[in-house]
């Protein structure tokens, strides 16, 4: 009698369907159809070493220096915008926490929550864009996860990213560092992103050609530190737009502010778009936009520096930070009056990144 | 932004500022309301009041639809948004708005019920369409500007014979307001209040005229300057008031020519009358019940009227407990003499109405103006 036969055959796999193909929740069981979606779609399009050893974390080799990180979570409706689309941004944004230190952006990790029944091919445009501004920010998606869950329990996609940086020896940028006498300095436009993304909601019909600003600032910002010392604190107006971000840093170093209406650059068409909404656009997003807070004696390099940069050739010099014990940030209007400039009360723009 | 640019024009305003500062009687204080929470807002937003005089003093009046509602009405609303089955839409600021025991339709909504923000009545009838199975209800608060539009929704409603589509209707008509401010007991008689003169609405005279307005002028000697809602059409107008209780007139001026005639909008108008009726009476915050001043909507669209198809009936309710809202509508009080006031009232957590819409005198205050009472700078 002979032993039976071993008999194997070779199972045939077939591609995942990107053209009308959708999300399923096995896609996030841990099973072989989550392993085929990492495969054929994150690893793929995200490629970098440490995604391809397959492990469930990046080890990294850090240079000296010190440590920054951040976490944000992009839950941005509608999911592709003009200028961009919730792949892209969910790079920027983290990127931009990360290089407000100073730092320059190593790694991001990138969690996926996606809902049952999206569409493949558009998770693929959003991976695609995803990797695309990592690399074109220099840096690598070197850990990942992906959660499917029920349809209806969430909108789409929702993504989390976790980045860190590396902020040089002796370079100390802070929020609590703004003195009175020190300028205030915005590198462009106010208001394009929440804008753009307003303008493809489908619940307001109004046609405007504004692009989200959305960007990786780290670049710019290394050119700024480079050239103005007396650099303070960075930041990056996000939700609650360049008001709320003044008033942050007002009250995180106990100052007050005084900026100048006629000064803040903004285009016609986010200025016209703002008026007819009701909006008051110091209060609208923006994802490639930094508030820098200098010393007096640095800031025309700085703007220089700024101009000099695509990302900065708007920049102005629109404030100066005043003694105030009860840290207003207040406004010369454009008519002659002045006025306070609060802090947001309740959401002008719910999901706006 | 051509043409709106113009009217914020900072080198005019100075120059209309100094023409102000020429001719207003130092002798004597000037006392203006401005009727609308548009001017309200418009003169805090550009800082109007640093370009006046110490003696001319902007008095922030009713005007402002979300403001003057009374809370049962809004309970009225809270209580048809927890029906079954009803999706209810209405005005951003109004979901703000706290409710008896402080509920909100925002809360309301974050319970549960299906309340919906929309930008407009035609807004809440493409809901309609869009969702057959359920009835959706328009809240609408608003004075004579917004009531065409509602008409229209209701008109058209009726034309489609959309059967899950009611209004909700809380339009409010400015003349009586107007009548019963100068007819309080606060103005007339104690002369608590005394308003020397009115800014008169701007997008409201655009649908019923300024004629409405001729009968206050006269009756009650008190000057009248339709105002449009630019920081300069508030600076122009203010002038013009100056100038009519200088030379002793009271009439009606009209300086938003650009819009409003003195008959107004005839096409609105009648499409108004042809809808909508007189309410005998409307309870509004802070005057009170006031005869002949809001209105309902007409027996024949009786089927899109949602108090009539839910049954829904008025329970006049308590105001919060140290809140001035209603002094504060009626001029007796500014927004800093209530206790609330930046206390137990922010924007974050309004007391009282004029705490919630942007166009209430408390919010424009808090927002806008704050510094001037805390530090002292006015």
């Amino acid at each position: 009698m002979s032993a039976p036969q071993a008999r194997t055959k070779r199972t045939f796999g077939r591609p995942l369907n990107f053209k009308r193909g959708v999300i399923e929740l096995a896609h996030g069981s841990g099973g072989r159809a989550m392993a085929q979606l990492i495969d054929e779609l994150f690893a793929k399009s995200l490629n970098n070493p440490w995604l391809a050893q397959g492990n469930d974390q990046a080890c990294l080799d850090l240079p000296a220096g010190r440590l920054a990180m951040t976490t944000d979570s992009y839950v941005i409706s509608p999911l592709f915008f003009p200028g961009g689309d919730i792949g892209s941004l969910a790079v920027h944004g983290t990127v931009n926490d990360i290089a407000m230190s100073g730092a320059r952006p190593l790694h991001l990790s990138a969690g996926f929550i996606i809902e049952a029944g999206f569409p493949l091919g558009e998770l693929r445009r959003i991976v695609d864009s995803m990797a695309g501004a990592a690399h074109d920010a220099g840096i690598s998606v070197v850990t990942g996860d992906t959660k499917v869950v029920e349809r209806g329990k969430a909108d789409g996609v929702f993504i989390n990213t976790t980045g860190i940086g590396i902020v040089p020896d002796g370079l100390h940028l802070s929020g609590d560092l703004a003195r009175p006498g020190d300028r205030i300095v915005i590198n462009g436009n106010i208001g394009d992103h929440g804008v753009a993304v307003m303008s493809k909601r489908t619940d307001l019909d109004f046609a405007v050609s504004i692009v989200s600003d959305s960007a990786a600032l780290h670049d710019l910002v290394q050119v700024m530190v480079a050239a103005a010392p007396e650099l303070r604190c960075l930041r990056d107006p996000t939700r609650g737009g360049v008001a709320t971000t003044l008033n942050e840093i007002a009250r995180q170093s106990g100052v007050g502010m005084m900026i100048d209406e006629s000064a803040i650059p903004i285009q016609p068409g986010v200025a016209a778009s703002c008026e007819l909404l009701g909006l008051d656009p110091l209060y609208v997003a923006n994802e490639g936009k930094l508030v820098a807070v200098c010393g007096p004696q640095d800031v025309e390099k700085l703007l220089e520096s700024m101009t000099n940069h695509p990302l900065g050739k708007n920049a102005a010099l629109i404030g100066e930070v005043v003694a105030d014990p009860h840290h207003f940030v207040r406004m010369r209007t454009g008519f002659g009056g002045s006025r306070v400039v609060d802090w947001l009360s309740s959401e002008q723009l719910p999901r706006i990144c | 932004m051509k043409y709106i640019d113009e009217f914020r024009d900072g080198a005019t305003a100075r120059g209309v500022a100094r023409q102000i500062a020429l001719e207003a009687n130092p002798d004597r204080a000037y006392r203006l309301m401005e009727f609308c929470g548009g001017h309200t807002h418009a003169i805090y937003r550009y800082g109007v009041q640093d370009l006046l005089p110490n003696h001319v003093n902007m008095i922030h009046g009713p005007g402002c639809p979300v403001c003057v509602l009374p809370i049962g009405r809004l309970d009225m609303a809270l209580r048809l948004a927890d029906r079954d089955g009803i999706t209810l839409c209405t005005y951003g600021d109004m979901m703000r708005v706290p409710g008896s025991g402080g509920r909100s339709l925002l809360q309301a909504k974050s319970e549960g019920a299906d309340v919906r923000m929309v930008y407009s009545a035609a807004d809440a009838l493409k809901l309609a369409h869009q969702f057959s199975d359920r009835q959706v209800v328009f809240f609408a608060i608003g004075f004579e500007t917004t009531t065409p539009p509602t008409a229209v929704a209701i008109q058209t409603a009726l034309a489609e014979g959309l059967e899950n589509f009611t209004v909700f209707c809380n339009h409010v008509l400015t003349p009586s307001a107007i009548a019963n401010i100068l007819e309080s007991p606060d103005v007339r008689e104690i002369g608590t209040v005394p308003i020397d003169g009115f800014l008169g609405p701007a997008h409201v005279s655009v649908v019923i005229g300024y004629q409405p307005y001729e009968f206050f002028a006269r009756e009650y000697r008190k000057p009248v300057v339709i105002s449009g809602f630019e920081p300069l059409d508030v600076m122009q107008s203010i002038l013009m008031l100056i100038r009519q209780l200088n030379s002793g007139r009271a009439e009606v001026e009209n300086q938003y020519i650009r819009a409003v005639s003195r008959d107004g909008n005839l096409k609105a108008k009648t499409l108004v009358a042809e809808v909508f009726e007189l309410r005998r009476q409307f309870e509004w915050r802070g005057l009170g019940v006031v005869p002949y001043s809001a209105l309902r909507i007409k027996q024949r669209y009786a089927r899109f009227d949602a108090e009539a198809r839910f049954n829904l009936s008025y329970t006049p309710a308590k105001e919060h407990n140290g809140c001035e809202c209603g002094a504060i509508l009626r001029g007796v009080l500014q927004p800093i003499d209530c206790k609330l006031f930046a206390t137990a009232c922010t924007p974050e957590n309004p007391m009282g109405s004029c705490m919630v819409s942007s166009e209430g005198a408390c919010a424009a205050h808090y927002s806008y103006g704050r510094y001037q009472a805390e530090a002292g700078t006015a």
